[in-house]
């Protein structure tokens, strides 16, 4: 992922910050400009709405055949989250081995290291999760 | 609006072909097409390719000029159009086809779709198959196309008690139907137990669920009915056509489990025809894995959500079933050159209402439907064809 | 008025290695090194660890426990001697992941083991003379040593944190003083990926000159003895050093023993005497009195006297883990997957 790419994205990717309508009250992560149900006279009215982090697993795999990025990390856990605050996620569960990981299970995010520019670019900070219990 | 028929196909072989380029590969499916057809160069209104990726498999964006001028159309200076929609690129340059011909704004398209994937190495190919799934928020976190369907068939599985084994019996009924396509990247059978032993590409799935790298172009061409009757009189018809689109990352839709797309592009394509679910005789879907060749069969509504596994056991779907679906061996067998699937469904649709599907051949074929998906379900088109 | 620490928070990661696994990789008895070394495993970080994430947790931790604004932290100083880059500041990217950026002092500093504590003297300076509310000062590492060297035994991975200030505090920092000189007892070279160090030579005139002789310059300075203290924290590169050191000033092994932690996790370095303060931390009363001597080669020792507050009574520390809670809750690895970890295997086009 290119420097400026990466960067923009920042507070997302460091802190979980989303977007919340404050007609309906439905939260959205990644942050959105406009509230998909609202549209229109949400338009402007959008206010930040920064994560807890704190979720439940809805569904999970373990990634054998990776991108070239990817490869070294390779067998590692995706899982996508359903957050407390309504919004569902997509994100790596770190610290963990196959066997862990089931459906429903509660998880919290964690900072870590996501990938990097090859051994001279820059590195990709962000957000991962790891099993409440096990962490 | 005017109906819109199908006059002639061309396919070429897909399977690694390591030594013919993008180019080649869309001449020889598309001059095929033609001659099938039995129209010449001068009678081409238009041409639509459909292509996912060329940009990123071989760094040529700008195709559909390349085409044009290797097939001779640039005489002429006729329209050359790429579409693109992930793999839906086909299906969709096949409804672009159709609209313009329906709509009186040409007489006779050529619509094709190709792929060259193998000039690149494996793991960037993995990399570009995931570029029609959400790059900032699935893909930098390491998430392929493979790791959502997969998601997705550990889910259904949870939801709807689904076995592992129904699951990966798709794979098998496909390469059974691939054995018998001539065409076919793997035409040889498979057991259930190869396919649940094979090296896993994301849990559960294994490398025998999930559809290879494929090289391939297929061209079909349209035209009006009127003017198809010039030139036969069992002309294949598109009777309708649904298109339908969702959030591009699979944690913003509202199920992990029913890819709304396929339900909602169904309802309009069938509603368009006006023909039920239940009159369609053969379908080819997006089989890109296993998992997604049993949702489409309930988001079809071919069966009720939730039933697909135990449809599998009955083996409703294979030839000699109730609804043979992919009989050209599928995603899966048949081979996905992304952009060529679309059109290579429409081919193989085209054989079946034909009668011309040999050892394959769905008795008294009538109504077919194709179903084409772009990455993890966000975007679906859905054709319905019958032969009149 | 005395500044002193407001919060704290600590972070080690989920893996170990026991010297068995190490010695037998290179054909020694790995039990015996790690018996004579009092380290019964190390930590090791997983593959997506490094001192920047680790310095984040660590901190996020602490303005946790303390319910601080982040915007409230003027300062932040990271010590560290495994900076992610060379060049582009750790302490940005912590500043970052906390929110505590733009209007933020943010520098990264090196000291090899004593970097962490250099940064909560320059914490006290800038929070005494109200040039910042808070300042927060990390010490974090994953530490390396060459393949087969002794290092390899203890060098090991984790952070601390500390949110320096003048009010609400847990403990106030009475005195701080350094001993500093030019002594290469332990080093790295610029673009040399494992340390080097002087053997034998690292611990008479190294590690035990300086730390003794801050701890003397400390009790002189405060006025104080040994049995003023209920607790002495020292680095500890192993078990060896801190309790000889701590001897010699006159401590007995009792109040060593809560601070000491290197036997469970090995030497995380810049965050190696930190996160013994926060042991202490965890386990301290009001009025309770901790000597603290941190050691960074090349060399310094950094003292400091501290006194606990009546605020640590209500000092939430249960919202994160204590640090016996870091220490027992692990998974071993084998020596591959520890290899693995820390890079040290060259991979194609590196």
């Amino acid at each position: 992922m290119t420097i400026p790419r990466f960067w923009r994205e920042i507070p997302i990717r460091y802190n979980l910050m989303g977007s919340k309508c404050p007609l309906c009250g439905t939260v959205f992560f990644p942050p959105k400009e406009i509230c998909k149900i609202c549209r229109r006279v949400s338009i402007d009215q959008m206010i930040h709405e920064k994560l807890s982090g704190r979720g439940t697993i809805l569904t999970h795999t373990t990634v054998h055949e990776a991108p070239t990025d990817f490869e070294s990390q390779v067998p590692y856990y995706l899982a996508i989250i359903e957050l407390d605050e309504g919004p569902s996620v997509l994100g790596q569960i770190a610290d963990c081995t196959n066997g862990d990981l089931a459906i429903g299970k509660r998880v919290h995010s964690v900072f870590r290291r996501v990938s990097e520019d090859g051994v001279s670019g820059t590195i990709h900070y962000g957000y991962k999760f790891v099993l409440d219990h096990s962490r | 609006m005017r109906e819109v028929a199908i006059l002639g196909t061309g396919i070429t072989r897909f399977r690694e072909i390591w030594d013919k380029s993008f180019k080649r590969l869309g001449i020889e499916a598309g001059l095929e097409a033609i001659q099938d057809s039995g129209i010449q160069g001068k009678n081409i209104d238009a041409l639509f390719i459909g292509n996912m990726a060329s940009g990123l498999f071989i760094r040529q964006e700008h195709i559909a000029s390349l085409v044009a001028e290797e097939v001779g159309l640039t005489l002429n200076n006729t329209p050359a159009i790429r579409v693109e929609g992930g793999d839906a690129a086909g299906g969709l340059a096949l409804a672009q086809g159709f609209s313009a011909v329906a709509a009186g704004i040409y007489d006779v398209v050529v619509v094709g779709g190709a792929e060259k994937m193998s000039d690149l190495p494996g793991a960037s190919i993995v990399e570009t198959i995931a570029s029609s799934i959400d790059q900032e928020w699935e893909c930098f976190f390491g998430a392929t196309q493979p790791s959502l369907w997969a998601m997705m068939a550990r889910r259904h599985m949870h939801d709807y008690g689904t076995k592992r084994e129904q699951i990966a019996k798709i794979a098998v009924k496909n390469h059974n139907n691939g054995s018998l396509n001539p065409k076919a990247q793997f035409p040889f059978k498979v057991t259930l137990e190869n396919v649940l032993s094979a090296p896993p590409v994301c849990e559960p799935l294994t490398t025998l669920e999930a559809a290879p790298i494929s090289d391939g172009a297929a061209a079909v061409v349209l035209c009006s009915l009127e003017k198809a009757r010039e030139y036969t009189s069992e002309p294949v018809v598109i009777k309708g056509v649904g298109l339908a689109t969702d959030s591009l990352a699979l944690h913003d839709r509202m199920s992990l489990t029913t890819c709304k797309v396929t339900s909602v592009a169904a309802e309009r394509a069938l509603n368009m025809a006006g023909v039920n679910i239940k009159d369609i005789d053969v379908a080819e879907v997006h089989d890109s894995f296993t998992i997604s060749e049993l949702m489409a069969m309930e988001d079809l509504g071919f069966v009720e959500k939730g039933k697909g596994g135990e449809a599998v056991d009955d083996g409703i779907t294979k030839l000699g079933g109730d609804i043979p679906i992919n009989t050209s061996g599928g995603l899966k067998a048949r081979g996905n050159p992304l952009g060529a699937t679309g059109i290579a469904q429409a081919v193989e649709i085209y054989h079946q209402l034909k009668g011309k599907a040999d050892s394959r051949q769905v008795a008294d074929a009538r109504f077919g439907l194709t179903h084409n998906m772009g990455g993890s379900g966000g975007t679906a088109v859905i054709h319905v064809m019958e032969a009149v | 008025m005395n500044s002193g620490i407001v919060s704290y928070g600590a972070y080690i990661p989920f893996y170990r290695i026991d010297p068995e696994s190490i010695g037998r990789q290179w054909g020694r008895n790995g039990a015996d090194v790690g018996k004579a070394l009092g380290v019964k495993m190390k930590s090791v970080p997983a593959q997506d660890e490094d001192a920047a994430t680790m310095a984040v947790e660590a901190s996020r931790c602490a303005l946790k426990r303390a319910g601080i604004h982040p915007q409230d932290i003027g300062a932040i100083f990271v010590g560290s001697e495994s900076h992610p880059y060379a060049v582009k500041p750790t302490a940005t990217i912590v500043g970052e992941a906390l929110e505590a950026t733009p209007g933020l002092m943010a520098a990264d500093m090196e000291f090899a083991c004593k970097a962490g504590t250099a940064g909560m003297q320059n914490s006290m300076g800038l929070v005494m003379s109200k040039m910042v509310k808070y300042a927060l000062a990390i010490g974090t590492d994953t530490a390396q040593g060459a393949p087969g060297n002794a290092l390899e035994y203890t060098a090991a991975a984790g952070a601390a944190a500390f949110i320096i200030g003048l009010e609400n505090t847990i403990a106030t920092i009475n005195h701080t003083v350094s001993f500093t000189t030019d002594t290469p007892d332990f080093w790295r070279r610029g673009g040399m990926k494992y340390p080097s160090h002087g053997g034998r030579f690292t611990g008479q005139p190294a590690y035990f000159r300086h730390v003794v002789s801050c701890g003397k310059e400390l009790f002189s300075l405060a006025g104080t003895a040994p049995e003023d203290y209920q607790f002495a924290v020292f680095h500890q590169p192993n078990s060896k050093f801190p309790s000889k050191a701590g001897k010699m000033l006159g401590f007995s092994q009792q109040q060593l023993s809560e601070g000491l932690i290197v036997k469970e996790i090995g030497n995380t370095y810049s965050a190696a005497s930190m996160i013994g303060l926060a042991s202490v931390l965890d386990n301290a009363n009001p009025g309770d009195r901790i000597l603290l001597v941190s050691y960074g080669s090349g060399a310094g020792a950094d003292g400091f006297d501290i006194t606990v507050t009546p605020g640590i009574e209500t000092f939430r520390k249960g919202i994160n883990k204590t640090i016996r809670e870091w220490i027992s809750n692990y998974q071993l690895v084998d020596y591959g997957t520890y290899a693995k970890n820390l890079k040290k295997y060259k991979m194609e086009g590196e």
